[in-house]
C-alpha cells in the first residue's frame, strides 16, 4: 500500500514539474502556432541563475530558496521575452522559420551555458526540510514534491485567474481559438504574442529552479531533458489547452511513476506508448480543440 | 461618383491566398451612406476581397478609407480607423461568452451597447452563455453586434444572412437596415431578396475582377444580366 501511495504522489509531484514547463509551450503554440525548443533553455538559464543567487544567500536559508525562485522566474520571462522580440517576431507568419530559429537558440543555449557554467553537474542542497520526508499512509515522501505540487497550483490558479478576469487574458484565450478575428476587432495580437512568451518563461524559470532543487543538480542539459516530457504532455493534453496540460502533466507523470515502479523501469516507454495512442485515436489531444 | 463623395476606394487591388490569386483586378467605390452589395456566383473572390481590404490576406493595388490610403496598414489599424469587419461564418470565439466576445471589440470609450442591447435583446439576455452553444442566428447577431458597438465609417459584411432561418434573416436584414442609417456599409450577401431589400448600389465581380457596377434594383431587374454574371433568373433574384 505505501509504495503505491510512494509511486501516485511522487508520480503528482512530477506532474507539476513537467506542468510548470509545459503550461508555457501549450499557450505559445495555442496562440501563435510556434513549437518552442528553446523553451528547455528558459528554464535552464532560470536554474542557474536561481543557484547563483542560493549560493551567494546561503543554501540553507527558505530566504534564498525562495528568492531563487522568483529571481529565475523574472529571468525565464526577460529570457522568454527577448527570443520573441529579437528572434521570433522578425519571422512573423513564418512558422517553419520560427520553429528552426528555436532549436538552433536551443543548442546554441547549451553551449554557451556550459562554456560558462561547466559541463559537468553542479550539485546543490535547499534547506533542510526539503531533504527529509513526510509520512503519507506508511508511505515516506521526499518534501520537494509538495514544494513541486504546491507551486504548480499557484501557477495553474494564477494563469487560470488572469486568463479568465483580465483583457489580455481574454485576447489570449480569443487569440488561440481565432488569432486573425481577434486582429479585425481592431487588437494588436502580437503584444499578445510578447505576453504568453513571458509568461510561459516565467512558468519555465520557476519550474528551472524548482527542477535544480528536485534533481538535486544544475546542467546546462536541465531543460532539454524535461523539455521532451513536456511537449509529450503538451501533445497528450491538446496544443494550446492549459487545462489539459494541467491534467495531461498529472497522467503522464503518474503512468511514467507506475510503469517505473511496476514494468521494470519503463516508465519513458509506456509514455511514449502513450503519445502514439493519443495520436492515433485523438489525435487534437484529450482537451484539445479538433482543427 | 467623385472620390469625395466615396468613404471607401479600391482600385486594382489584387489578392491572393497560399500563392494562389483569388482576386484579379478589382476597382470601386463605396459611398458615404446606404448600403452596397458586392455579388457575384460562388467562388468569384467577394469574401477574398473584403478580406483583402482589410488586410486578412496578401494583397496588392490602393485601398483607400475617405481619402487616406490603408492598403500598407496592418488589419488591427485599418479596423481602427473605423472599419467594422462581420465575417462569413460568423467567427464568434466559441469558448467565450457572450459577454466577454461583445467586451472585446469594444474599441472606444463609451461604446454603443445600448444600441446593440436593442437590436438584439437575447444577446442580453444570453451574456454569460459560451458562444460557442448559441444557435447559428444568434452567433450571427453577436458577429454583426460587435461591430455595431463602435462609431465606424464602414462596415464589411459578408454574408450575415448565410444559412439562418427565414425568420433570423429578416431579423439580421432588419438590424442591418438600422445600423446602414448611421454607417455606410459594403455587404456581400448571396440572398438577392435581402440585396433588394438593402442596398442601394452594387458591385458584381465575375472571375476576380469587376464585371458590372450600377445600381442594385436595375442590376436584379435585368434578367440577362442576372442570368449570366448571378446564374440566376431575374423572376427568383426578384
Amino acid at each position: 500500500m505505501s509504495t503505491i501511495v510512494l509511486t501516485l504522489v511522487t508520480g503528482v509531484g512530477l506532474g507539476a514539474l513537467y506542468f510548470l514547463v509545459a503550461s508555457g509551450l501549450s499557450l505559445i503554440y495555442g496562440l501563435m502556432h510556434v513549437l518552442n525548443f528553446a523553451h528547455g533553455a528558459f528554464l535552464t538559464l532560470s536554474a542557474f541563475v536561481g543557484f547563483m543567487v542560493a549560493q551567494a544567500l546561503g543554501t540553507d536559508s527558505w530566504g534564498s530558496f525562495l528568492l531563487s525562485i522568483l529571481v529565475g522566474g523574472v529571468v525565464g520571462a526577460l529570457f522568454a521575452t527577448l527570443t520573441e522580440l529579437v528572434l521570433i517576431r522578425p519571422l512573423y507568419e513564418r512558422h517553419i522559420e520560427q520553429v528552426l530559429v528555436t532549436v538552433g537558440l536551443s543548442f546554441a543555449a547549451v553551449a554557451l551555458f556550459e562554456g560558462i557554467w561547466g559541463t559537468d553537474p553542479i550539485h546543490i542542497s535547499g534547506p533542510d526540510w526539503l531533504r527529509q520526508t513526510s509520512d503519507v499512509l506508511g508511505a515516506r515522501i521526499p518534501n520537494t514534491y509538495w514544494v513541486l505540487m504546491i507551486a504548480a497550483v499557484l501557477v495553474l490558479a494564477g494563469l487560470v485567474l488572469f486568463l479568465r478576469k483580465t483583457r489580455y487574458g481574454m485576447i489570449i484565450r480569443a487569440g488561440v481559438e481565432n488569432r486573425s478575428m481577434v486582429t479585425a476587432l481592431g487588437i494588436d495580437v502580437r503584444r499578445s504574442f510578447t505576453l504568453v512568451f513571458a509568461i510561459g518563461g516565467a512558468a519555465a524559470g520557476i519550474g528551472g529552479v524548482l527542477a535544480m532543487h528536485y534533481s538535486t543538480f544544475v546542467s546546462a542539459h536541465l531543460g532539454q531533458t524535461l523539455l521532451i516530457f513536456a511537449f509529450i504532455v503538451t501533445v497528450v493534453g491538446g496544443l494550446g489547452s492549459l487545462t489539459g496540460a494541467a491534467v495531461a502533466s498529472v497522467l503522464v507523470a503518474v503512468l511514467q511513476q507506475f510503469a517505473n515502479s511496476y514494468l521494470g523501469g519503463t516508465g519513458d516507454f509506456i509514455v511514449v506508448i502513450l503519445l502514439a495512442l493519443v495520436l492515433l485515436v485523438r489525435p487534437a489531444g484529450l482537451l484539445g480543440r479538433k482543427a | 461618383m467623385s472620390a469625395a463623395e466615396a468613404i471607401l476606394t479600391v482600385s486594382g487591388l489584387r489578392c491572393s491566398i497560399a500563392g494562389q490569386q483569388v482576386v484579379e483586378d478589382v476597382s470601386f467605390e463605396v459611398p458615404a451612406t446606404g448600403i452596397t452589395a458586392v455579388l457575384g456566383r460562388n467562388g468569384v473572390g467577394k469574401t477574398s476581397t473584403l478580406r483583402g481590404v482589410l488586410g486578412l490576406i496578401h494583397r496588392r493595388g490602393e485601398v483607400r478609407l475617405a481619402g487616406e490610403r490603408i492598403d500598407g496598414l496592418p488589419t488591427h489599424l485599418i479596423v481602427r480607423r473605423g472599419v467594422g469587419y462581420v465575417p462569413e461564418d460568423r467567427e464568434v470565439f466559441a469558448g467565450l461568452s457572450v459577454a466577454e466576445n461583445l467586451a472585446l471589440a469594444e474599441r472606444q470609450r463609451n461604446p454603443r451597447r445600448e444600441f446593440v442591447a436593442e437590436l438584439f435583446p437575447d444577446l442580453v439576455a444570453r451574456r454569460d452563455q459560451p458562444a460557442g452553444t448559441l444557435s447559428g442566428g444568434q452567433q450571427q447577431m453577436v458577429s454583426v453586434a460587435r461591430a455595431l458597438l463602435n462609431d465606424n465609417r464602414l462596415l464589411l459584411v459578408d454574408e450575415p444572412t448565410k444559412g439562418l432561418a427565414p425568420k433570423i434573416v429578416a431579423e439580421v436584414a432588419a438590424a442591418l437596415e438600422e445600423a446602414s442609417k448611421t454607417v455606410p456599409i459594403l455587404l456581400v450577401e448571396q440572398n438577392l431578396e435581402v440585396v433588394r431589400r438593402l442596398a442601394d448600389d452594387a458591385v458584381v465581380i465575375a472571375g476576380g475582377r469587376v464585371a458590372h457596377i450600377g445600381k442594385a434594383r436595375e442590376i436584379l431587374d435585368d434578367e440577362e444580366l442576372t442570368r449570366r454574371l448571378l446564374g440566376v433568373h431575374a423572376e427568383r433574384a426578384a
